[in-house]
Parts: C-alpha cells; sequence; structure tokens
C-alpha cells in the first residue's frame, strides 16, 4: 500500500517512518531540499522536491496509485486545498489534512476531509492534564 | 450592493476604490500591519479590517454574512481559494470572484469549484499572443462558469474558406461564427457574408472545441504548433 504525505517538518517525517515501519510505502514531498535530512539515512521511501500544490508533483510522489494521502505542511489552506485535490482529482478514499484552525478544521470535515486539529486536541490534553491533579473548581 | 475585498494589495485596493466610487459599500480585509496603515491613511478606517482573511472570525467580523460579493485577491492561491470555498460553503454568499497568481493553479480553482477566476499572467500571455504576427489562432477571452470560449483565426490565402459563404462552411458543432473583421473594421457575420483571405472570424465555442475549429479553419497549421489557452494555464499534460 502506498502513502503520499506532504509536508516533510517533525510531523511528516515521523508519521513518514511510522508508516515505513508498519509496512508501508511511502512518498514525501516537501519544497525544500534540506528536508529530507528529518527523515534520517535509513530511509527507504521517497522523497520529492517540490510544491504539494503542483498535480505535476503529486504525480511524480505517485499519488495516481496511492491508498491514502496525508497532508500536513506548515499551512492550514494549503493543506486542504492539497486534500480536496487528492480527493477530487485522484479519488484517493482516505484523505487526511492537519489544520491548526478548529473553525476551518470543521468546515472540512463536514465536507469529507479526515481532519485532524492539533489545538483542539492539545486542548483536550491540557484540560485533562489539570484534571489529573485531581483539584475541584469552588476549593481555595 | 455590499462586496467584501480579501486582499489589500494592488488589486484590492484599487477594486475597492473603484467600487465605492461607483456608490457600492466594500469592507476590505488587509493582514499586513503597514500596508494596512498605508491604505487606512487614504481609504480611512472605516471600511477596513486588520486580520487574516482566510480565518473565518475575521471575515465574520468584516461582515461575511451579509455581503452579495466576495473578491478574494491575495497574493497566495491557495489562499483565494479557501476564501472563495468558506464564503460559498459556510456563508452562501451569492457571489465570488477569485485571483488566480499562479496560471498553473488554474485547474485546482476550477476543481474545487471556484469559478469566478481572473488570472493577469494568462490575460497578459493571451494579448501578447494576440499581437503576435506568428499566430493565426488566438484565445481572446474564456467565460468560464458560462463554459463559453471566444477565439480569433486569421483566414490565410489557401484557407479552404477564403472566397466562401459562412453559410456554406460546416462547422464543428456548437461553434458559432458570430463576427468578422475586415482591415480592422469588425461585421456581424451572416449566412450571406462572403470571407475573404485576410480576414480575422471571431468565434464563440465551448471549451475542447478549439483543435476541431483549427483543423475546419487552418488545416494547414501543425496542431500541436498551436498553443491552445486550455492547455497553457494547466499542468496536466
Amino acid at each position: 500500500m502506498h502513502v503520499v504525505i506532504a509536508g516533510c517538518g517533525r510531523v511528516g517525517s515521523g508519521l513518514a517512518r511510522d508508516l515505513v515501519t508498519q509496512g508501508f510505502e511511502v512518498s514525501i514531498v516537501d519544497e525544500s531540499p534540506e528536508a529530507f535530512h528529518l527523515l534520517g539515512d535509513e530511509f527507504p521511501g521517497e522523497f520529492v522536491v517540490g510544491r504539494a500544490l503542483d498535480w505535476e508533483v503529486l504525480r511524480e510522489a505517485g499519488i495516481e496509485d496511492a491508498a491514502a494521502f496525508v497532508a500536513c505542511t506548515d499551512g492550514d489552506n494549503t493543506n486542504i486545498v492539497i486534500a480536496q485535490i487528492a480527493q477530487k482529482k485522484y479519488g484517493i478514499g482516505c484523505v487526511v489534512a492537519r489544520v491548526y484552525d478548529p473553525l476551518r478544521a470543521e468546515l472540512f470535515a463536514q465536507a469529507g476531509i479526515r481532519t485532524v486539529c492539533p489545538t483542539r486536541d492539545v486542548r483536550v490534553s491540557l484540560l485533562d492534564a489539570v484534571r489529573a491533579c485531581k483539584i475541584t473548581p469552588g476549593e481555595g | 450592493m455590499f462586496v467584501l475585498i480579501v486582499g489589500g494589495g494592488k488589486v484590492g485596493l484599487n477594486t475597492a476604490r473603484q467600487l465605492l466610487q461607483l456608490g457600492h459599500e466594500i469592507a476590505l480585509i488587509e493582514q499586513r500591519k503597514v500596508r494596512y496603515d498605508l491604505i487606512a491613511e487614504g481609504l480611512g478606517e472605516d471600511a477596513l479590517v486588520f486580520g487574516d482573511g482566510t480565518e473565518i472570525w475575521v471575515l465574520e467580523k468584516a461582515g461575511i454574512g451579509r455581503a452579495d460579493m466576495v473578491v478574494a485577491v491575495t497574493g497566495d492561491d491557495e489562499d483565494n481559494i479557501m476564501i472563495s470555498q468558506v464564503a460559498k460553503l459556510k456563508f452562501g454568499v451569492p457571489k465570488v470572484v477569485a485571483r488566480v497568481n499562479n496560471p498553473y493553479n488554474q485547474p485546482t480553482f476550477d476543481l474545487l469549484g471556484v469559478e469566478n477566476t481572473v488570472c493577469a499572467t494568462t490575460a497578459m500571455l493571451n494579448l501578447i499572443m494576440h499581437e503576435l504576427p506568428a499566430h493565426r489562432f488566438v484565445h481572446l477571452l474564456s467565460l468560464r462558469r458560462e463554459r463559453i470560449e471566444v477565439v480569433e483565426l486569421e483566414v490565410s490565402e489557401n484557407s479552404a474558406f477564403a472566397g466562401t459563404y459562412v453559410q456554406d462552411i460546416d462547422l464543428p458543432e456548437g461553434v458559432l461564427l458570430a463576427a468578422i473583421v475586415r482591415a480592422g473594421n469588425a461585421m456581424t457575420a451572416r449566412g450571406s457574408t462572403e470571407i475573404l483571405p485576410g480576414d480575422y472570424v471571431l468565434c464563440l465555442l465551448p471549451p475542447g472545441k478549439e483543435r476541431e475549429l483549427i483543423r475546419v479553419f487552418l488545416p494547414e497549421e501543425e496542431p500541436e504548433r498551436v498553443q491552445l489557452e486550455s492547455e497553457l494555464d494547466t499542468s496536466e499534460g
């Protein structure tokens, strides 16, 4: 199974390595040629330099045969737009996008993109961490 | 009409000015502080909103809920697509116009349902092609939403149509021969109009019919040498 990832930052590169470990064939796209250092020396997947908004770059990364597409560049708008390209142009069923803004994450989740919103998730984690201290409102 | 403009660059600012002059109400969103201050000096702050126009709350603050039209003219194509989609999907804005900065992104605008687009580079290139004597086929205008292309063809000396009447030409289906330009003067094409060498004919046609029309009108032209607008601005081979 082939997975295309757009954005080779800390999250994208780590995810690429995780997916490879789990047996997926992975290619990852980033506009900066230096970004591949984050993948480590042993990365067996493919690294493509270019803008993920460019259909040709996506095709070079093998999007036509991909089972899944993950958009995790540093731009919410870029992620939402390329996720829709993967969905509408290349008919990929499993399309995941990182969207920091909770409002846009929700809007495009309704449009069928699996949006992951770190902002919302961190808020929940922080609240859980505070609750774990077993303090209650109204005291002290 | 209330028009919300996102992006206060040259395009956005001049659009705002023109619309105000025509008596429309506008709001303009700009996210660069220096640019915002500069615009505020000329336009005043009443119609200005400082912030990222791809943020839903910023759009709401600018009044997108009651906008008759949204104009997305930032320098980023992904931002312009996002603004257009949010305007349509979330706020049901009746009219959306978007700027395409890089012609390579035109297919993405089309794919994601952003129909009313303007690309300065493509327009400029079409104009240049129009002025280049070597081009016998020129794309003049694309009405994307209406799905009409307006093209111009030069009738050469050895064209099979030089000396024939408009009514006798077997045009591809859907193609309308609308006008003939002779020695710089345009005239409506009627069935009884004779086509002469050196004429330029203006045709209206649905997208994708260009090649067929070229085969009929310019059989001597090698089709692959003719640059079509539909191929010019797409990354698809």
